[in-house]
């Protein structure tokens, strides 16, 4: 499937960049071939989604391209998270949500009828804002996804949980303390990588980041970063984040959601990462990522 | 900071008034932490003092509190605890053993299956069944479970109704309100966060039960069930009015039994301060303080352990 993009898929360079309008043609003229190679992996159709009849997110749809970074960014309140969530049916865990439209991975509809959440949440999984280990050892943290789906091989859990903390650039600092270490005794940048590790370890197709770095200090941050650039290579990841220079960074696409007059959260521009950083087409993006609001 | 500031600041704050110097929220609050610490102490120690002085009376035959024989009128007297004893252990662990599997599946029920309105529905309920009194569910027992029992079960040994299990089955509704209450908070407890991320992992709801929820809260699981044992061992009248009131070792489910709470409940108003049968009901009071004492140990104990991960 051919990706509705618009626009370059040139993956970032360095930010801030000020590339005229001429260069940019160029550029987006070289990488329309690549284009065609682009897949959606996910995308979502007019998606309504309301709180106890309070509508929080109105017709929002975009695609998300497969083994790429998708930033959504936004003022709070904007509906970034509540978007988010409907990826992987997290929505349905609190009381009164109701979601509409549809979102789909690899076209098939994730809220159709006769489809398991629990197997579109194996397949699309979830990094909280606020760090959440589980109150057990490191090893215990990653292991807990494939034991639940019925890993009992100790050498492949071994592996896997070493695999899976490797890939997420946390294997130095505790692999000499896997086992009697709880995961609440590492720090809160550590805590979060734990969460991407236990997340991978249940080898999912894509992640989601609900503002990830959020509580982090900003060396924790760019370590996040680095890291989704390395992990795109098998995955394909959503990011929330009402931080500006990390969309910029470590995106390839973004989507820009705002609030309208009735406080509901909607789609305003999405694009290229470059593109819409640099040539937005709405005031209120241009407004946004200048800093002017939000 | 410039020392011109400085003295601004200080100006500022200026002398603390006599009020304030006085600190009378301080004084009180440790006057009633004081009072309290010394209300328990002299309670404690004056059940102590009188629950050992059959040992110091001379020719009060206090060897024999060791003994099975309760035979306060005999001759020569005899004070055997151990029937009591055993029989408000017995009693207690029968209705906590029903009683825990309801109550912790109530509370799951509440915590993570039940509607909002079904909860909205049962917690009211429990907190009146906290408050109903004891002598209530006693009558409720003398009146309709002993009858019944003895009706429907007496070819099964249930001759006369009161017993063993008469006893737990009251004791098992009045602790079942305890630990579901608090078992319940226990669940509430666990961190919304966890759940979500068990969930979020693609596991079923009973998979995140058994597995975090569960384990998390365990600590306060226990505590719930062992206040619940607590109030079960403590509990005298609703007791007495269902058990047979009869001092022997336990041997069988249909059998009349004597607890601590309800021998002593029984037979205070037939004694005189000072003869060795009030002494030995002293050394009762003395015996069931010191497992109530050792269950709130056990409690302390359990949530000191609760941080291990």
């Amino acid at each position: 499937m051919t990706a509705d993009l618009g626009g370059v898929a040139a993956p970032l360079k360095a930010s801030g960049s000020r590339s005229s309008l001429g260069q940019l043609a160029a550029a987006r003229r070289a990488t329309l071939a690549e284009d065609e190679a682009l897949v959606t992996k996910m995308e979502a159709t007019s998606l309504n989604v309301s709180y106890a009849g309070r509508t929080v997110v109105r017709d929002v749809s975009f695609p998300v391209i497969s083994n790429q970074v998708t930033a959504i960014i936004g003022p709070s309140g904007s509906g970034k998270s509540s978007v988010l969530r409907c990826f992987n049916r997290m929505n349905e865990l609190i009381p009164k949500a109701v979601v509409s439209g549809s979102v789909r991975l690899d076209d098939e509809d994730i809220y159709a009828s006769g489809v398991q959440v629990v197997e579109v949440r194996r397949r699309v999984g979830l990094v909280f804002q606020r760090p959440n280990p589980f109150p057990m050892s490191i090893y215990e943290n990653v292991a807990y996804g494939p034991r639940r789906l019925g890993e009992r091989n100790r050498a492949r859990l071994d592996e896997i949980v070493e695999r899976s903390i490797r890939q997420a650039a946390l294997w130095e600092e505790v692999s000499d303390d896997l086992r009697r270490k709880s995961g609440l005794a590492l720090s809160g940048g550590q805590q979060q990588r734990l969460c991407i590790a236990r997340v991978l370890a249940t080898e999912p197709e894509v992640i989601l980041m609900d503002e990830p770095a959020s509580a982090l200090d900003p060396i924790a941050t760019l370590q996040i970063e680095e890291l989704m650039r390395e992990l795109i290579e098998k995955y394909t990841i959503v990011i929330v984040t009402h931080n500006m220079q990390e969309a910029a960074r470590a995106s390839d696409h973004t989507v820009f959601m705002s609030m309208g007059t009735d406080r509901a959260g909607y789609l305003v521009e999405r694009g290229p990462t470059r593109q819409l950083f640099s040539m937005p087409t709405h005031k209120l993006t241009e407004d946004y990522i200048t800093g002017r609001f939000g | 900071m410039s020392t011109s500031t400085l003295t601004a600041a200080s100006r500022l704050l200026g002398r603390p008034r006599f009020l304030d110097r006085l600190d009378l929220p301080r004084r009180l609050v440790t006057a009633a932490a004081g009072s309290m610490v010394l209300i328990v102490t002299l309670m404690l120690g004056f059940v102590a003092w009188n629950g050992i002085q059959i040992f110091l009376t001379p020719g009060s035959n206090a060897g024999s509190v060791f003994s099975t024989a309760w035979q306060p009128l005999a001759n020569p007297a005899s004070f055997g605890l151990l029937p009591f004893v055993t029989g408000t252990l017995a009693v207690t662990m029968l209705a906590v053993a029903i009683s825990t599997p309801l109550s912790v599946g109530l509370a799951l029920f509440l915590a993570e299956v039940a509607p909002v309105w079904a909860r909205a529905v049962v917690q009211p309920a429990l907190e009146i069944f906290v408050g109903i009194p004891s002598v209530v569910y006693g009558w409720l027992g003398i009146t309709i479970l002993v009858p019944w029992l003895r009706e429907n079960f007496s070819g099964v040994g249930f001759t006369v109704g009161f017993s063993w299990l008469a006893g737990s089955l009251v004791l098992t509704v009045m602790i079942l309100p305890t630990i579901t209450s608090i078992a319940y908070d226990a669940f509430r407890a666990v961190p919304g966060d966890l759940r979500a991320a068990s969930l979020a992992l693609g596991t079923t709801r009973w998979q995140t039960i058994r597995h975090v929820l569960l384990p998390a809260s365990a600590a306060g699981v226990l505590t719930a069930v062992i206040l619940g044992m607590t109030r079960a061992a403590g509990e005298a009248l609703a007791v007495q009015m269902v058990i047979g009131n009869r001092p022997t070792m336990p041997t069988g489910l249909t059998q009349p039994l004597s607890t601590l709470t309800s021998q002593i409940t029984l037979d205070m108003g037939n004694t005189v301060a000072g003869e060795p049968w009030n002494q030995a009901l002293w050394t009762m009071s003395l015996v069931l303080l010191l497992i109530a004492v050792g269950f709130v140990l056990l409690v302390r104990w359990l949530n000191g352990r609760r941080q291990t991960f």
